[in-house]
């Protein structure tokens, strides 16, 4: 036993020796996958900045690889919030070549820092025209979409012989007392859309009554989404008591594709005309060595192959025009038709004080 | 003083010792001896009240004390180790029964001075336990037991370990304090030069059993 | 006065600058960038006069010292019985004691709302409970390693001066205990604190700590310089609690030997205690982490284990067709270079303050420092300071475990202070006689005596490492997801068995930690020879 035990502290040592040598010399930091085929002629590999959501299908850079040779790492790290956080802070000497996962909410800030180099992608011409209001620079590309709306539980009103709310208003009626759980916008970003859809369905000067009546109706105000959703919402896993919450537009398709046992009714369903839009957009960071190629990659990630594969593992809504949305898609879920809208600029202006005064009406 | 009356001791299927009986005058100083195992310190944390006993009574001073717990038997003990409080003060050490008894800071200060004169430690007070040297400690541990006057003084092989003219100096002044005291005491040893040099009377523990 | 009698006193300085130089390349070096940065006057006296930031302040302050002394009541009765007793099932029981506090909230802050009932949603009952519930570990382990070395001799020899059991109890156990409560105390106070995830879940939109308010302001806000001073706030707070803390506790003395005392109950009172406190803290720990279990097969029709399935088939996911159990590779990984990199910098630390003088023991509270830290400014620090040439780290593997490592280091030092301190002098004072070196004298005695303890601390780091999330999540990108993060993925998305899926890797992180901690426990020395 004591033999084993002095064998691990030298091998111990000795290891944690070779590693902070290791990492003080190395010149270049190393993969951590083990791709380490080191030729003459590395190939370009290019590093792909992405939020945690972001979780594309295995192998789907292959493709871009085959035809342009070049690699593509994907480095992970917070959400939307921290990946721009640290987009700014990095600004002009940045950690990767093409950043995914700025939202309209966050756009404003990253623009200001001067993070990007602008770039319009040959596919513009195919995009989704709300998608690409609010950025005359070109400084990102858009790349998906996805709408923020009340979602409800169908059985509940079923059951009760209740129309559920349709529209923002409705919500403070007292039919509708004590049944809505929201995410908050302080820390949740499908709680900042919802908070935006109010601002601009009431108008800068009557969100404030808006929520106060909200307050009074008995709105419950949580941390996150998964709190709202999974916990306090009846609709889902969680069975709590509210049947009304802040959720996505494609949240009812994937009731149906992740039930057990399977379904073939979506037991939620979305109030379309309660919803905010929000857009995700991608763009080559500034100071990148390899522009030519990350300009490449904007461009393989709005193509229709690339487009076409984001529903099922990510829930959002393609860009590009072409891409055809799957079957549980177009079955259990609405797109809405013209949902609410904010300039990026208008949201990054006024977002300070409005959280602050949200706060004060709602919080305190 | 103490009378120890048909006592057995059984741990599990282990007998420790089986009807032991030991009587004591007031005054009179005891060793009992034996080869280790033999029970003796067994047959001092029984008369303590450390040690449940399977059958037997133990009386001092004619009181029945076989079912008072330790802290109310004024039966005081010297530990083989000493078992000095570390966090203490030499001070608090000794003063820790009189404290307990709620004795006023003026009469233990004086109390305590007394008894470290009586056991060679003048000036001592303030030391720290752990700086002690083996004969020190056991003199503090001595004027411990002492202070607050017990009934009976139990002396766990209070010597061993200690060599040469250290040993030789301590058992006489020990025996000196004792005897000035006129304290009652039970010394258990396996050593019979020490017994000689303090006690009485001297009984193998093995003839105590019936 | 204590006597130092350490053979190694002349090495201390070149062990302790392992340890500074770690925190001052990883924690000071960082933090100085960021507030050079984006520190103004103007921005520090306009928060300073803030109502709400001082409401943030006081809210900090008053449930991190509730939820301290909250603690170390509830935790207690079972730091005495798994201190004093030896029972059936002890080891298991230590080893679940200590899985919350090396689980990332992810995993059982959903399961907590579901099992709190609907009143005690987003209180602060819910925070000091939570709190309670994740930290009792540091109680048990800091003060029950001290409690278990009392000898019950001296509680006969007090018992013989008169002393009741209460009275023995407030005047020789409590006293000799003072100094492992002090040092539990402060963890316990630091980590709720600067308390993050449970605020969120649990408090509710409404509460927040300066770790709360640190991490809005940077990134919801993008108000850099007020994260910055608040951060800085933080850090002098914690530093002054800290300084205080030190200059108030006395140094342990060198222990003669570790020799512990626990037995097995004898009498029928001592059976109820033993078995009642331990099977009851047993029940109320198990729970949350059973819920886990129990929402990784419940569905709307009964059991299912649909979940399980998928995840060991490991192929369809509610993360597109990402392999699942990939994670567990990673985590494992980062696990093994955490374990090494903290063991190695944290044993040199608690090698520097056992030998060294009382001025290099302040490195006790230096190590600490990372707890003190704001996670978020950390991160945003590391990111403008190791951002070129070939200090250009930032999406290098090597943050993780080095940003795992500078959590993981206080509690390395704090399991191997008491195992290098209680190394008998007596032993290495023969073989100075016999005329061996320090560093011969070191490599022949003190490292077989101290091998398993560090094995034990290396176990540690690892679970610790782990369970991350909190810190770490901001502090590092990642190539390759680990458990905790995949869970918080999987968390974030709709869908039954997504959110199955979800429990079912949280039930395996459990797992999985459960059998490091069973490891600790199991190289912890009973005996060692005299």
């Amino acid at each position: 036993m004591r033999k084993t035990l002095n064998l691990v502290m030298a091998l111990g040592v000795t290891g944690a020796l070779v590693m902070m040598s290791g990492c003080a010399l190395k010149s270049t930091p190393s993969d951590s996958t083990g791709a380490t085929e080191t030729t003459v002629n590395e190939p370009i590999t290019l590093t792909l900045l992405a939020h945690d959501s972001f979780t594309p299908s295995e192998g789907i850079f292959d493709a871009f690889t085959a035809a342009t040779g070049v690699k593509v790492r994907v480095v992970q790290g917070g959400d939307a919030g921290e990946l721009v956080t640290k987009a700014v802070l990095t600004s002009g000497n940045p950690e990767g070549d093409v950043l995914w996962g700025v939202d309209n909410t966050f756009l404003s800030r990253a623009l200001e820092a001067n993070v990007f180099a602008p770039y319009q992608s040959k596919n513009f011409s195919l995009f989704d025209p709300t998608a690409t209001a609010g950025i005359p620079g070109n400084e990102v590309t858009p790349v998906d979409t996805g709408d923020v709306c009340i979602n409800y539980d169908i059985a509940f009103y079923a059951q009760r012989d209740l129309t559920p709310p349709l529209t923002l208003r409705a919500l403070t009626s007292s039919s509708y007392k004590n049944q809505l759980v929201v995410p908050s916008p302080l820390s949740s970003s499908p709680g900042l859309a919802f908070f935006l859809a109010t601002v601009v369905e009431f108008g800068e000067d009557g969100w404030q009554t808006y929520w106060e009546q909200l307050r009074a109706n008995g709105v419950l105000v949580v941390d996150g989404w998964t709190e709202a959703y999974t916990v306090e919402f009846s609709g889902s896993t969680g069975k709590g008591d509210r049947p009304l919450v802040v959720s996505y537009a494609s949240s009812p398709p994937a009731e149906v594709l992740y039930a057990n046992p399977p379904i073939t009714e979506a037991p939620t369903a979305v109030a379309s005309l309660t919803c905010f839009r929000q857009v995700e957009y991608a763009g080559v960071l500034r100071g990148t060595e390899h522009e030519a190629q990350a300009r490449l990659l904007v461009d393989y990630l709005t193509d229709v192959a690339f487009q076409e594969d984001l529903p099922l593992t990510q829930f959002v809504y393609p860009v590009n025009i072409n891409a055809t949305l799957p079957d549980a898609f177009t079955q259990y879920s609405l797109r809405p038709e013209n949902p609410l809208t904010l300039e990026p600029n208008v949201i990054a202006e006024n977002r300070a004080a409005w959280l602050d005064a949200w706060t004060q009406i709602v919080l305190r | 003083m103490l009378r120890v009356d048909n006592i057995s001791v059984i741990l599990g299927t282990n007998e420790i010792f089986h009807h032991l009986s030991l009587e004591l005058a007031t005054r009179e100083i005891v060793s009992l001896v034996g080869p280790s195992g033999s029970g003796k310190t067994t047959l001092l944390r029984a008369i303590a009240g450390l040690q449940p006993l399977t059958s037997g009574r133990i009386f001092v001073a004619e009181r029945d004390i076989t079912e008072v717990p330790t802290y109310r038997r004024t039966i005081g003990m010297v530990f083989q180790d000493n078992q000095l409080f570390s966090h203490m003060t030499v001070f608090d050490n000794i003063a820790y029964s009189l404290r307990i008894m709620n004795i006023a800071k003026s009469i233990r200060t004086q109390r305590v001075g007394d008894m470290l004169r009586l056991v060679g430690l003048e000036g001592f007070e303030e030391r720290s336990t752990v700086e002690l040297s083996g004969g020190e400690a056991k003199r503090v541990a001595v004027a411990r037991s002492l202070v607050a006057e017990p009934s009976v003084l139990l002396l766990d092989e209070p010597l061993t370990g200690l060599d040469g003219e250290l040993h030789r100096r301590l058992l006489q002044d020990l025996s000196d304090l004792l005897r000035e005291r006129g304290t009652t005491v039970v010394h258990v040893t396996h050593d019979h030069d020490e017994a000689h040099g303090l006690s009485d009377r001297i009984v193998d523990i093995r003839l105590l059993s019936q | 006065m204590t006597i130092n009698r350490s053979p190694y006193r002349a090495s201390a300085p070149a062990l302790a600058l392992l340890p500074i130089l770690t925190i001052a390349i990883f924690v000071i070096w960082p933090l100085g960038n960021i507030f050079s940065r984006s520190l103004s006057w103007e921005v520090i006296t306009r928060l300073a006069r803030n109502s709400s930031i001082r409401q943030v302040l006081w809210f900090s302050t008053w449930q991190a010292i509730a939820s301290t002394l909250i603690t170390l009541l509830v935790a207690f009765p079972v730091t005495y019985v798994l201190a004093r007793y030896k029972f059936v099932g002890k080891r298991m029981l230590l080893a679940l004691v200590t899985i919350p506090f090396v689980l990332p909230t992810v995993v059982v802050g959903a399961a907590f709302l579901a099992i709190l009932p609907q009143s005690l949603h987003r209180s602060v009952a819910a925070i000091l409970i939570a709190h309670t519930y994740f930290n009792i570990a540091v109680v048990v382990r800091m003060v029950g390693r001290r409690w278990e070395q009392i000898s019950p001799l001296i509680i006969d020899a007090a018992s013989t001066l008169g002393a009741s059991p209460f009275k023995i109890f407030r005047t020789v156990t409590l006293p000799t205990l003072a100094t492992a409560v002090r040092s539990a105390s402060a963890v316990i106070f630091l980590l709720c604190f600067t308390s993050y995830g449970i605020i969120r879940v649990l408090g509710g939109p409404s509460r927040a700590t300066l770790e709360v308010e640190i991490y809005s302001r940077a990134v919801q806000l993008g108000d850099l310089s007020g994260a910055a001073v608040l951060s800085l706030f933080q850090l002098l707070i914690l530093g002054m609690a800290m300084w205080w803390w030190i200059h108030t506790t006395r140094r342990p003395n060198n222990l003669a030997r570790i020799q512990m005392y626990a037995t097995v109950p004898q009498t029928f009172r001592q059976r109820i205690t033993v078995y009642g406190i331990s099977i009851t803290t047993a029940i109320v720990i198990a729970i949350p982490l059973m819920m886990v279990f129990v929402r990784s097969i419940s569905t709307d029709s009964g059991m299912s284990l649909e979940a399980w399935r998928l995840v060991f088939g490991n192929h369809v996911t509610g993360l597109g067709t990402r392999p699942p159990l990939g994670a567990f590779w990673t985590s494992l990984q980062f696990a093994i270079a955490t374990a090494i990199l903290a063991g190695v910098v944290g044993l040199a630390a608690a090698g520097a303050i056992a030998y060294g003088s009382r001025r290099i023991g302040q490195l006790e509270a230096i190590v600490m420092l990372p707890l003190a830290t704001s996670a978020v400014t950390l991160g945003l620090g590391l990111l403008i300071t190791f951002d070129s040439g070939i200090t250009d780290l930032r999406s290098s593997w090597i943050m993780i475990p080095i940003a795992h490592s500078l959590v993981a280091l206080p509690v390395v030092v704090r399991t191997m202070l008491p195992v290098i301190r209680s190394v008998p002098q007596s032993i290495r004072d023969a073989s100075t006689t016999l005329g061996a070196s320090p560093w011969r004298m070191w490599m022949t005695i003190d490292r077989s005596l101290i091998a398993r303890g560090w094995v034990t601390s290396l176990a540690f780091a690892g679970a610790i490492s782990l369970g991350e999330f909190g810190a770490s999540s901001f502090l590092t990108r990642r190539s390759s997801a680990t458990l905790p993060t995949e869970i918080a993925r999987l968390l974030g998305r709709p869908g039954d068995l997504v959110q199955s899926q979800a429990y079912v890797l949280s039930s395996l992180l459990i797992v999985f930690i459960a059998l490091s901690l069973l490891a600790v426990d199991g190289l912890r020395p009973d005996r060692v020879a005299t």
